[in-house]
């Protein structure tokens, strides 16, 4: 059976789901609405831990909280179910089909055929729908592809039962129930204030000071740990911040994109003017990545150590900018 | 970010013909999105990492080759997994992959173990305790 599902692009996986999802079931939701409503936009250094043999920094919130969030700013109800059997597992997603219910999965990127060879690393947070099976086969609309694709049994369960951090224990989620009307007017204010203070954290590691901890480290690296773990390093903070998923600037244009959106909805002028200024500090991280990819595009291992001092006073100055900023987004609402 | 000013450079991307997309503004200030083919910053960091990864993988090959490692190891890094990772895939316990890293604690697997860790691979037991790689 196949369900009458349209499918659009999305730059990111999980709010590509949701606005799917909540289009599916007659409400229409721009893919920025869902992040910032969902209080996607973070900034935060994870210490302790590795990926990929380097430190990890996030630009978002946690996988399936932006869902979460955003279920209960709106009114939404939302049912998720983890399983320890894939036998249940499929089951469950069969009957839902059965019942034309299209479901939102979390799975594992390293065991999606229709990837590129280069992107398959053991990430486990993307999310797709299923929207229906024939053949055998399931019908899948994975929101960063341009057309929806297909998976077959065998490759949807490697897929929904990879193994790692964030395993998806085959989770599957979907909206149950709505409320009359949607109220995007109260989300909205609370999740802009929810970003603010989390942007503004007196926490080191998060938000304005974690950016502030991250330029830091990027002076002591060259020194501490060598120029070619140093590039590594360096290299893996402008993936996180660009790679796929992200719209371009770590979410930045995407969350200026929402502002813009909440400007006009709320009748806010103030709005409208930080999006132009949230557009602005996506173009500072879109030139610290630029000269970030100076540093280790030259696999030499001479760099210049007032090079990286360089690229620290990038990220310096977009964390005062994002202070600024964020203080003025809390007075605006 | 403009919405002309979207980059289009050469990527990984275009192999498996596959267009991300970015939000930019357009001549009249509003958002909207543009797909993009790829943009170089981003493509070398990938190049670069997995470029770290090969290295690692040609490493533990002759680690395997010198009997300093078992096969274990080399598979490990070619399927870009790390040691929690595998682990988990496996259900054992991280240190007691580790120890099965050793040659001589390799050799003396049972096949039920061993079929553990082929299954993951998606090899056979023999592939698996193939030292000439």
């Amino acid at each position: 059976m196949e369900i009458d599902f349209k499918h659009k692009q999305a730059a990111h996986c999980e709010n590509g789901v949701v606005a799917n999802l909540m289009t599916y079931n007659g409400f229409t939701v721009s893919e920025p609405m869902v992040f910032g409503i969902g209080s996607g936009l973070l900034f935060t250094y994870i210490p302790f831990l590795k990926v990929n043999y380097a430190p990890v920094v996030s630009y978002r919130a946690m996988p399936g909280i932006i869902f979460t969030r955003f279920a209960t700013r709106v009114g939404i109800k939302i049912k998720r179910e983890k399983f320890r059997n894939p036998q249940t597992a499929k089951a469950r997603l069969d009957e839902n089909l059965q019942r034309n219910n299209p479901v939102g999965l979390q799975v594992g990127v390293y065991n999606l055929p229709y990837f590129p060879d280069e992107y398959r690393f053991h990430f486990n947070a993307h999310n797709m729908v299923v929207y229906g099976k024939k053949d055998g086969t399931y019908l899948i609309s994975d929101p960063v592809m341009e057309t929806v694709t297909s998976l077959t049994e065998k490759e949807l369960e490697k897929v929904r039962f990879a193994k790692g951090a964030f395993a998806p224990k085959g989770h599957i989620y979907y909206p149950t129930s709505f409320p009359k009307k949607l109220q995007l007017e109260k989300a909205i204010v609370k999740g802009i204030k929810h970003t603010c203070r989390d942007m503004l954290a007196p926490v080191p590691v998060v938000g304005v000071k974690g950016i502030r901890k991250i330029a830091k480290l990027i002076r002591k690296w060259p020194k501490a740990k060598g120029v070619k773990v140093a590039n590594h390093y360096l290299g893996q903070i402008v993936r996180m911040q660009e790679e796929i998923g992200t719209g371009g600037g770590g979410f930045r244009y995407i969350y200026a994109a929402f502002l813009q959106e909440a400007g006009k909805l709320l009748t806010n002028d103030q709005l409208l003017e930080l999006s132009k200024e949230m557009t602005l500090i996506g173009d500072q991280w879109r030139d610290f990545a630029v000269e970030a990819s100076r540093i280790y595009k030259n696999r030499s291992n001479s760099v210049a150590v007032d090079q990286y001092d360089h690229v620290a006073s990038l990220l310096e100055d977009i964390a005062n900018k994002e202070e600024v900023f964020f203080k003025k987004l809390k007075k605006a609402i | 970010m403009k919405k002309n000013e979207v980059p289009q450079d050469k990527s990984n991307l275009e192999s498996a013909n596959f267009k991300e997309l970015c939000y930019a503004v357009d001549e009249n200030g509003e958002y909207t999105t543009e797909l993009s083919t790829g943009w170089s910053p981003k493509t070398i960091a990938l190049n670069n990492a997995i470029e770290v990864l090969n290295e690692r993988i040609s490493a533990s090959k002759q680690r395997v080759k010198d009997l300093k490692a078992s096969p274990l190891e080399y598979y490990m890094e070619l399927h870009k997994m790390d040691l929690p990772i595998l682990a988990s895939y496996v259900g054992i316990w991280k240190w007691r992959v580790k120890r099965h890293f050793r040659p001589a604690v390799f050799k003396n697997l049972n096949n039920k173990t061993l079929q553990k860790y082929a299954d993951v691979f998606d090899i056979s037991i023999e592939e698996l305790q193939r030292t000439d790689l």
